[in-house]
């Protein structure tokens, strides 16, 4: 098991920079999530892990040593990529014997090793077949026992469930996370399926044009975003945001803010911001209560019901509209006024540049982190 | 009950009609082609066997007979006829060793970048587009000509005696130069098969540890393997009939050192008019054919199917 520590990583394409001086301390047995919008330059920095990409600046450690120019195969790290790059003339069994036979490893030692492998993925009864006769979940499975047999330090994937349906992505997402928890190998992990990212983490960098926005738990992420990117990023449905205005008057440990239409007071510490300044305010769909007392008032546009929950499109008096989460067995209809309540505690403030201003309280499930 | 078997006893009729008058029309409209592929293909191989049994020699038509089998056994017991098999198989044999060989190599090359990368596959594919017998003529005139050749002239520049390639060794000039002609058509397959390589697969392997090699043998050859069996097929195919290089270079010689079993058949028919002879040869031509036909086939069909 291994650290990995990236200092400062860039990657230039002809011109074009595309990884901007990534920094990172990955600890051992961690299991790491790079998340982030298509073409952000998450596969990018991946393969600069891997060794498959050159590393234009800064260092790559693993272990302590820095590997920028070591080859892919002598770093230690096995990587499973999305289209799984099975051989398809080989059968599994010679899939996973690849690199054994490679490294000089004896007959009998690679026998025994494979035979291990196969059992915990359960690819006892397909060694003598091909990839081609494999179905999606069964080639998912053999690319992760080519790279687990090798003992590798680090487990690279590139978004490895993206290929298969819902279902399958389901259950391969709890067989890995299984799977981790019983190898216990440093792992980086590329998806842009939030579940995936919230669910499998240790820790998840969000990655944006080649910046990383922000480095925490799921938890961490979903419940203090650093800044707008973030909190648009995680969560779905997304964060409602509403630009207001800093109120005139700034109570102790909390500001004060408006529209035209609703007044927010948001637990923050001291922000040094003016009144009158420009502000965003972001609250998530499920910290909007219905509430026939509450001070905002709308009008529903469409309801969404999926059965556990319905998600209500509500338009403000300012023409905002916004996203309320409300139980199942919610009977509200389309184009019926209703009156809401902001929970405060769950409200976020950004500044005019997009970050977020410091809350005076700590989240309950994020004490002690 | 009944009006269900009422039902299907009057529909089965017309439908078992229509669709005899439908394989009737089908049959039809495909007989102009068929009848043509006949007349073109059918009578020339009746006539060949029908010749390939009897006494006719052009120098005397008068002179004519039922022959038996003696033209095939002139034929077979003509040492001229073993050396034009061995001749043929050696041709094959060397320009498909030397295309495919070389082709997988430069098909290799020509799939990584390099600067003028355009360039060079134009360059490597432009011998196809010259006609055979431009080529040979091409070969034997400006290049390997031992007094006006280019290759002459490059050796007496290091100031050794020029080699009359032609007649001193003729088959394996031959083969040179239909390996020339050939080798554009094995890279231009190969090429494209190897562009289809899934990179992703080779970057897989490099993190299991192969090299350059490890990764040709172990992950490229294996995806070239069903190209390289249609190179061969095709290839096979044109290589048992050349004639033009042959003609145009050597003329079959010296004696009969570079005559193959398509320039033995000409020689027999249009140099000594023995058309009995000649046809005697044409059948053997077409089981020759047909026994490596079948065989390339069979080792395609197994190398097809996944
Ligand atoms: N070989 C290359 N040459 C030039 N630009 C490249 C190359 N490979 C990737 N890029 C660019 O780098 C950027 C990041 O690509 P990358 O594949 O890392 O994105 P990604 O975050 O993995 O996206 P996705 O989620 O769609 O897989 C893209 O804008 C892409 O155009
Ligand atoms: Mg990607």
């Amino acid at each position: 098991m291994a650290t990995v520590e990236l200092r400062n990583l860039r990657k230039t394409y002809l011109h074009e920079e595309i990884i901007k001086g990534v920094s990172l301390v990955i600890a051992e047995r961690e299991f790491i999530v790079f998340v982030g919008p298509s073409g952000c330059g998450k596969s990018t920095l991946l393969r600069m892990i891997a060794g498959l990409e050159d590393i234009s600046a800064g260092d790559l450690l693993i272990d302590g040593q820095r590997v920028n120019d070591t080859e892919p195969a002598r770093r230690g790290l096995a990587m499973v990529f999305q289209s799984y790059a099975l051989y398809p003339h080989m059968n599994v069994y010679r899939n996973m014997e690849f690199s054994l036979r490679l490294a000089g490893m004896p007959e009998a030692e690679r026998r025994q090793r494979i035979g291990d492998v196969a059992r915990i993925l359960q690819l006892d009864p397909y060694l003598d077949h091909k990839p081609g006769q494999l179905s999606g979940g069964q080639r998912q499975r053999v690319a992760i026992g080519r790279a687990i047999v090798r003992n590798p330090r680090v487990f690279l994937f590139d978004e490895p469930l993206s290929n298969l349906d819902a279902a399958l992505r389901g259950q391969m997402r709890v067989e890995l996370a299984s799977l981790h928890r019983r190898l216990g190998a440093t792992t980086i992990y590329v998806t842009h399926d939030q579940v995936e990212a919230m669910t499998m983490a240790d820790r998840i960098v969000v990655l944006n044009k080649g910046v990383v926005e922000q480095i925490g738990t799921p938890l961490e992420l979903y419940h203090r975003p650093r800044n707008l990117f973030v909190a648009r990023f995680m969560g779905s449905p997304p964060m409602n945001l509403l630009p207001v205005t800093i109120n005139a008057q700034i109570p102790e440990g909390s500001v004060q803010v408006r529209t035209e239409t609703l007044s927010v007071s948001i637990p923050t510490q001291q922000t040094g911001l003016e009144a009158g300044a420009p502000a965003t305010l972001g609250i998530r769909p499920e910290h909007i209560r219905i509430d026939p007392q509450g001070a905002v008032q709308g009008v529903i546009e469409i309801s969404e019901r999926l059965g556990a929950v319905t998600l209500l499109h509500v338009r403000l008096p300012d023409g905002q509209m916004i996203v309320v989460q409300t139980g199942g067995d919610n009977a509200d209809r389309a184009d019926t006024p209703i009156r809401m309540t902001f929970e405060e505690e769950h409200c976020h403030l950004f500044d005019a540049d997009g970050m977020a201003l410091a809350r005076s309280t700590d989240h309950p499930l994020l004490a002690g982190a | 009950m009944d009006k269900v078997a009422v039902h299907t006893s009057v529909m089965a009729r017309p439908a078992a009609s229509a669709a005899r008058s439908r394989r009737l029309q089908g049959f039809v409209l495909q007989s102009p082609a068929i009848v043509l592929l006949l007349v073109w293909s059918v009578v020339p191989l009746l006539m060949t066997l029908w010749y390939s049994v009897r006494n006719y020699n052009l120098v005397d038509p008068t002179q004519q007979g039922f022959a038996g089998i003696n033209n095939y056994w002139y034929l077979l017991t003509d040492p001229d006829f073993m050396t034009s098999l061995e001749n043929t198989a050696i041709l094959v044999g060397g320009v498909l060793a030397i295309s495919v060989g070389l082709g997988t190599l430069l098909a290799v090359l020509y799939n990584e970048e390099f600067a003028g990368r355009g360039i060079a596959r134009i360059l490597v594919i432009s011998p196809f587009f010259i006609m055979p017998t431009v080529a040979a003529l091409l070969w034997k005139n400006l290049m390997l000509h031992p007094i006006y050749g280019v290759y002459s002239a490059m050796m007496r520049a290091v100031g050794l005696t020029p080699v009359d390639w032609l007649s001193r060794y003729p088959l394996a000039t031959l083969v040179m130069i239909v390996a020339w002609e050939w080798l554009p058509f094995a890279v231009l397959i190969l090429l494209t098969a190897i562009q289809s390589l899934d990179t992703e697969q080779k970057e897989a392997a490099r993190m299991d540890g192969a090299g350059m090699v490890a990764q040709f043998i172990n992950i490229t050859l294996p995806h070239l393997s069903r190209a390289i069996t249609v190179v061969i097929m095709i290839e096979t195919i044109f290589l048992l009939t050349v004639f033009a290089e042959i003609s145009v270079t050597t003329a079959g010689g010296p004696g009969v050192a570079s005559t193959n079993l398509a320039f033995l058949i000409y020689s027999r028919a249009l140099l000594q008019f023995d058309v009995g002879g000649a046809s005697a040869g044409g059948v053997v031509a077409i089981v020759v054919a047909n026994v490596v036909a079948a065989f390339l086939l069979r080792a395609v069909a197994r190398n097809l199917e996944t």
